[in-house]
């Protein structure tokens, strides 16, 4: 017998008496006046930095104005070619990453997290191995809770993606906070409308 | 019947530097603050455990099935899929894949069912390392320790030791303290094995029988920055870690984190669904005595648990005992009545290493019992006789007096005598209970003369 029939005879075996799904009412779920003062305030305290823009364009003017001479990746407005190339390239080519910027695709205000898929990043590793990390999000993509989060994404879509709440830290000696573990030493939230 | 380091001698020894001891204890009773603070931003948090707790219950109440359909769906999105009824065959399995791919370079991410199932040792021993990738994890590598918290793997240490430890391993400044300073060493040094590595393993928080996919939580952004650069990714999951559906990671990811240190989420709650173009992804299903303890109704009821350690955050033996003390790789209330499902004899001193105050079933994000079951263990393991004889005889001796009213109040009569006029007889090293605690003064008479004379 193999360990699976073993392991799957053993459960079935063992398990008790079927007990149904609770049914989660989102009435009951925790509401907020104002939704991106919520949002906001929430980035703020898990270490990140908000920044608003009335449109995309004021966005692009303020990256156009920033200093040139670190190596930065910025997806926003990157061509299928680009991206493609991009998402080919492996994690030692991109340590040097300076900051990168990305679309998020929806932003959770009870605990300030921003979803990125795979299509979002183009490249697994970016998000993760740059130094600084720039998340644009439109406002109207801001919903209260985890739970309208999952009704509003299929997070399977894609291949990976992830809730992306904050810059890296760690409180592994003695329970002091440092920002910048292993990740991005920074995160900057610009939300447009 | 005991093991050479049992919980109480462990402890012992832990305790004898005060004031680390007491440092320890506030500082896991500050992250317990954390989560009390956390919870209570959420009006709907104790229905939101309820959630937890009920949507767990149906999923081990349909277990096979589920396992059965992520296993179909994982391999839809060209994930393999491993099956290890044991430590030893979970050891094997990724054995087998390092060395068919002939790799050097392996991290890991915290995952505590490898600790569980000694990987770290196996592969040792067979010649192949794993660096540790989780900053507490690499630590207590360097140290040659195990992880003595399960979300806070080097709690136990000072950032003087940690300071020690990274100067002999990364040339650090001597003496230099700053955690800021040691983190950014650790960055530098762990940086190069990211980049490098060929083979990721990480645990699994949860897995989706609905998508087939899996998520890992971390802070550090460890787990995703070793997967997405290794060729293969290898994820070890207990069977227990199956949830229904995609939504459900919506009320799990928000008792996760909050329960754990406080904070709203982690920052990264990364789902893997399919491999990147080129990696190979596998997963290791294990059981290693699930499927055992899904059988035991008084139980069962453990499998339901996250691993967040809120319960032993909030432990008052666990705060003044230290992790280590525990001799198992999850410490605490939750590994208390998880061991004894492993082995028996080796853990027979946990469920006896709590005062059964009840705090642990109180913070659970899944409503575990874990109170309850720690007291119904010690039922099993007297039965099965896997505790001491002195324990035994003492156990025996107080039923007795319990049952037989008159024994009992001569010999209250006889100790408060004892106590009064020849105190030495009980304050000496022969009387355990004497031990670090001063016997109470005794009263001049007992509860029952006393309201006597109240009745009349």
């Amino acid at each position: 017998m193999s360990s699976r029939a073993e392991i799957l005879a053993k459960v079935k075996q063992n398990k008790p008496t079927l007990v149904p799904l609770p049914n989660i009412d989102f009435n009951d779920l925790i509401t907020y006046p104002d939704l991106i003062t919520q949002f906001i305030s929430v980035v703020e305290k898990i270490g990140g930095a908000v920044f608003l823009y009335p449109t995309e364009e004021d966005l692009a003017k303020n990256i156009s104005l920033e200093p040139n001479e670190t190596y930065n990746i910025n997806t926003l407005n990157m061509s299928e070619a680009e991206k493609l190339s991009l998402s080919k390239v492996h994690s030692l080519d991109l340590e040097r990453v300076h900051t990168a910027y990305f679309r998020g695709k929806l932003g959770v205000a009870e605990n300030g997290s921003i979803w990125l898929d795979e299509e979002a990043m183009v490249n697994r590793v970016l998000p993760i191995i740059c130094e600084h990390l720039v998340l644009v999000l439109d406002k109207n993509l801001i919903v209260p809770t985890m739970h309208h989060a999952y009704q509003n994404i299929d997070v399977s879509k894609t291949g990976y993606g992830t809730f992306l709440a904050g810059p890296s830290k760690t409180a592994d000696i003695e329970q002091s906070l440092v920002i910048g573990a292993h990740g991005p030493r920074s995160l900057k939230v610009c939300l447009i409308g | 019947m005991e093991n050479l380091k049992n919980h109480a001698t462990a402890a012992e020894e832990f305790i004898k530097d005060e004031p680390r001891t007491d440092w320890h204890d506030e500082t896991l009773w500050f992250v317990r603050q954390k989560r009390d603070l956390a919870a209570h931003t959420l009006p709907e948090w104790e229905e939101l455990r309820e959630w937890g707790s009920q949507i767990k219950n149906h999923t081990l109440s349909n277990l096979d099935e589920y396992l059965e359909n992520f296993e179909t769906n994982a391999q839809a999105n060209g994930i393999k899929i491993h099956w290890a009824k044991d430590a030893e065959e979970h050891n094997q399995i990724i054995h087998k894949i390092i060395t068919d791919n002939k790799f050097e370079k392996i991290v890991k991410s915290k995952s505590m069912l490898t600790e569980e199932c000694h990987l770290n040792e196996f592969l040792i021993q067979k010649g192949i390392a794993v660096v540790d990738t989780d900053l507490g994890e690499r630590i207590v590598q360097f140290r040659n320790e195990a992880p003595s918290h399960i979300v806070l793997p080097a709690i136990h240490l000072k950032k003087q030791d940690v300071s020690e430890t990274f100067h002999k391993h990364l040339n650090t400044e001597k003496g230099n303290n700053d955690p800021q300073y040691l983190t950014e060493a650790a960055r530098q040094h762990l940086r190069n094995h990211f980049v490098e590595s060929e083979l990721a393993i990480t645990g699994v928080n949860f897995a989706v029988a609905e998508t087939g996919g899996f998520v890992v939580c971390t802070n550090e952004g460890n787990a995703d920055m070793g997967v997405n650069t290794a060729k293969i990714h290898i994820a070890c999951m207990g069977m227990e870690k199956i949830i229904p559906k995609a939504e459900h990671l919506a009320v799990f990811l928000r008792l996760l984190t909050r329960s754990a240190t406080g904070q709203p989420i982690t920052t990264y709650s990364s789902h893997f669904n399919k491999p990147r173009p080129g990696q190979e992804m596998h997963i290791v299903i294990v059981d290693n005595g699930r499927s055992r303890q899904l059988g035991r109704a008084d139980f069962r009821n453990s499998l339901k648990c996250i691993r967040c350690a809120a319960c032993f955050n909030t432990c008052p033996v666990y705060r003044r005992s230290g992790g280590h003390s525990y001799h198992t790789a999850v410490a605490g209330p939750i590994g208390s009545i998880l061991s004894p499902n492993l082995d028996m004899r080796a853990n027979a001193d946990l469920p006896f290493a709590s005062t059964l105050c009840g705090s642990c079933s109180n913070v659970c994000p899944v409503k575990i019992d874990i109170h309850e079951q720690l007291w119904k263990w010690r039922q099993v393991l007297v039965n099965e006789g896997y505790v001491t004889t002195t324990k035994k005889i003492g156990m025996g001796g107080m039923a007795m007096v319990f049952a037989h009213p008159r024994l009992y109040r001569l010999l209250g009569s006889i100790g408060r005598k004892t106590i009064k006029w020849f105190p030495f007889f009980v304050n000496n090293k022969l009387n355990p209970w004497y031990k670090q605690r001063d016997m109470p003064e005794a009263p001049k008479e007992s509860f029952r003369d006393w309201f006597k004379k109240q009745q009349k």
